[in-house]
């Protein structure tokens, strides 16, 4: 067996290049990442591969988590949310950029330089149906971790997860069920006490709620924000439901094709967006609320996401962007703290929203748009647009 | 007088495993403009309500009626009921991917619902696809139409998917999770086209899902199902500031951002009934809070809470327990107080025998 190396305080190397140079040292860094680039190659071709593209999934994020908070990340489909969860617990090795866990860059460690970091950072996934072996018993799932790294044998290891399972609200003496036998909820539970079972200081949640019934939503959410007080847990929490994260995160990020547009407290981000994606995203979610829901003025975006294979020029907003000017398609504008902004409150805009200033949808009407609109569309060619 | 008037549907199929009692005496009307939402967990039976409506249930065993249009769709011949699918009465489905056919261009399959039910030339119905897709907003419908649905974003094809329901001008539009598929920029898109069509035609629409948020911004009036029953049905405002069922009420605590969330959510405990085994009495009542020895016996019909208001409710509390604040939750803990008898402590001892169990988590 592979002795693992001590787990002790890994030294800390050189200091991380910081985001914002001027910020105030925020109380303790536990993750940062740097730069952070995934590209996937599109190859073609049957004997000799060739790469013909990429799908540029995560493209040069840069972002910090302090120990102890929940940092939400949010974002629609194909924004990189997801690369960017498995950037950080390494299931995807990184094109470029650099992962630093508490203090230590983990993003060029061998398999077996990083598995003492594996047992410190953990992933809970969204499909609690696909996420489970289903051959096999829930007390081995839950106590798998425990063996791959050597934690705990025989009866030590079954109690250890009994123990566990009590944590997560699972009935101990279901130990020897089958992943089948349990509901969505009750799942979600099993993969939770999964990823608690090393006891990790980062657990990164992508989507872990969305595959679930209304009511038991509830259920998981508190049950996370519980352990994360219990014992002392860092999240990541990646979701595309904004009132979900609202309600779970202390800062929140929002990504658009593969980049951090906006970062900021919870508050002040869904209380005075700087980013015209950030306002369109806020203003398109419902809220159950019928008050707000009605009286709101909605930001309807033109169109969808464009690809990630060959995104936009310039700010990658800007085929959508209700406040696109000719510089939006030329330069792309830094993440920066905007006039009038507090410190942690990043944008990346070269005409950020200004407090009090409505935004009108690139698309004010459902008839008759359609032709003049088609010519800022990517997907679509120059012609026929008249 | 209403479009659609469901009287006491009935939807049940017959498995191997038992007779799956997917809905149960649901009553509601939809009138004409309107848009009614019906809301519900998964397994509330809020799609084979959509689906036995249209005759699209085969193998299932329905009885009650739906009157629409002074004919009642339930008891029509195939061919009868057939006019009316796709003619009166459009449906659009949650994922347009699988509800396209993906070997036929799209055009095509819009031109084939037209002609369908009209005489219409091919030429004729083509051209007219190119100018229901325009309507709903799609960039250079000459060429989309060409397109087979795989070449086309999510939002795109839910697109197509409302122009082929809308070709004929129905009366009623039954959207089936219309958006659950789609980002929240697309869901926003989609639902201004889908209000502005309803304004254009003046159809009414049935909006099916699970997101409360989607109600509280597109419905008129909202059915509230759970367990194949209704369990409230009231104007959007009264299921949002004071709904009566406690499922309801439920509901809303444990949605953030909710009108009755404020910190903590507080969460329904257990989950969902199986529709084959569905609990005695009020089947939400293993689920429910404020549980009296009669939810456990006796079915609560579904009872004006107040009359002439169209606000109803199957549920044993009193008319005046409505509400989403600590006072109201109060008000209905003192009544129920002295009515759990044995039932009730049965009930709860069964709740923590399965200690650590989905149920006892709050």
């Amino acid at each position: 067996m592979s002795s693992t190396p001590d787990l002790g305080q890994p030294p800390l190397p050189e200091r991380i290049d910081q985001v914002q140079p001027d910020r105030p040292r925020p109380s303790e860094t536990l993750l940062s990442i740097e730069n952070v680039v995934k590209h996937f190659p599109i190859k073609r071709g049957i004997f000799f591969k060739r790469q013909i593209g990429s799908v540029q999934a995560v493209e040069g994020v840069s972002l910090e988590v302090r120990r102890g908070e929940t940092l939400g990340v949010v974002g629609e489909t194909g924004c990189g949310k997801s690369t960017l969860a498995r950037c950080i617990t390494r299931l995807h090795p990184l094109t470029s950029g650099r992962v630093v866990f508490d203090g230590v860059d983990v993003s060029r460690l061998s398999p077996r330089q990083m598995r003492p970091y594996r047992r410190r950072m953990q992933m809970i996934f969204q499909d609690p149906y696909g996420s489970l072996n289903p051959r096999r018993r829930v007390g081995s799932i839950i106590g798998d971790p425990l063996a791959i790294h050597g934690v705990a044998e025989g009866p030590e290891r079954k109690r250890r997860v009994q123990e566990l399972m009590e944590i997560v609200g699972l009935n101990p003496e279901h130990y020897n069920r089958f992943p089948s036998e349990f509901s969505g909820g009750q799942r979600q539970r099993i993969g939770v006490a999964r990823a608690l079972a090393l006891r990790p200081s980062l657990v990164v949640c992508d989507e872990p709620v969305s595959a679930l019934d209304v009511s038991v939503q509830a259920q998981i959410i508190n049950l996370l924000e519980d352990l994360q007080g219990e014992f002392g847990l860092t999240y990541v929490f990646i979701a595309h439901d904004l009132a979900v994260v609202e309600h779970v995160s202390d800062r929140v990020a929002v990504m658009y094709l593969g980049k951090v547009v906006e970062l900021a407290d919870t508050a002040e981000l869904f209380g005075s967006p700087r980013h015209p994606y950030t306002a369109a995203l806020l203003s398109a979610s419902m809220v159950a609320d019928p008050e707000r829901a009605r009286s709101s003025h909605r930001v309807v975006l033109y169109g969808d996401v464009p690809s990630p294979i060959n995104p936009p020029s310039g700010c990658r907003f800007h085929t959508r962007c209700p406040k696109a000017q000719p510089i939006c398609s030329v330069e792309e504008p830094p993440l920066e703290v905007k006039p009038g902004d507090p410190q942690g409150h990043v944008a990346a805009c070269h005409f950020p929203v200004q407090p009090g200033e409505t935004l009108v949808g690139a698309n004010p009407t459902f008839r008759g748009a359609a032709a003049g609109l088609a010519a800022t569309s990517p997907a679509a060619g120059g012609e026929g647009a008249g | 007088m209403s479009l659609l008037s469901v009287r006491d549907l009935t939807v049940s199929f017959p498995t191997s495993d038992g007779v799956v009692r997917a809905v149960r005496g649901l009553s509601f009307d939809v009138e004409p403009g309107q848009t009614l939402g019906i809301v519900g967990e998964t397994g509330s039976g809020k799609s084979v309500t959509a689906l036995s409506l249209l005759g699209l249930n085969p193998g299932a065993d329905i009885s009650g009626s739906a009157v629409f249009e002074e004919t009642d769709l339930l008891t029509m011949g195939q061919d009868a009921i057939r006019r009316v699918r796709g003619a009166k009465i459009a449906m659009i489905f949650q994922d347009p991917l699988s509800s396209l056919h993906p070997y036929y261009r799209v055009g095509w399959q819009i031109s084939e619902a037209i002609r369908a039910h009209t005489r219409m030339s091919r030429d004729q119905a083509m051209r007219q696809a190119v100018e229901l897709l325009r309507l709903v907003s799609i960039p250079q419908p000459e060429r989309r139409v060409q397109a087979f649905p795989h070449e086309l974003s999510g939002g795109m094809r839910q697109r197509a998917m409302i122009a082929m329901a809308l070709a004929l001008r129905p009366k009623l539009l039954i959207a089936d999770e219309p958006t659950t598929a789609l980002d929240a920029t697309v869901q926003a898109q989609l639902m201004e086209l889908l209000g502005g069509m309803q304004r254009e035609l003046g159809m009414a629409m049935i909006v099916i899902t699970h997101d409360l948020g989607l109600v509280a911004t597109v419905a008129d009036r909202v059915l509230v199902m759970y367990a194949g029953r209704g369990a409230e049905n009231a104007d959007y405002r009264t299921i949002f500031r004071s709904p009566h069922h406690p499922y309801t009420r439920g509901l809303l605590a444990s949605i953030p951002g909710a009108a009755g969330s404020g910190g903590r959510l507080i969460p329904i405990v257990g989950q969902p009934p199986s529709l084959i085994r569905i609990p005695s009495g009020c089947a939400f009542h293993p689920r429910c809070p404020f549980a009296m020895d009669v939810c456990v016996r006796e079915q609560p019909p579904s009872a004006p809470v107040r009359d002439g208001e169209g606000h109803w409710s199957a549920c044993w509390l009193p008319p005046e327990a409505v509400g989403i604040s600590p006072s109201a939750d109060a008000d209905r803990e003192r009544y129920v107080k002295n009515r759990q008898g044995p039932a009730v402590s049965r009930l709860r001892d069964a709740r923590s025998s399965r200690s650590g169990g989905d149920v006892v988590y709050t």
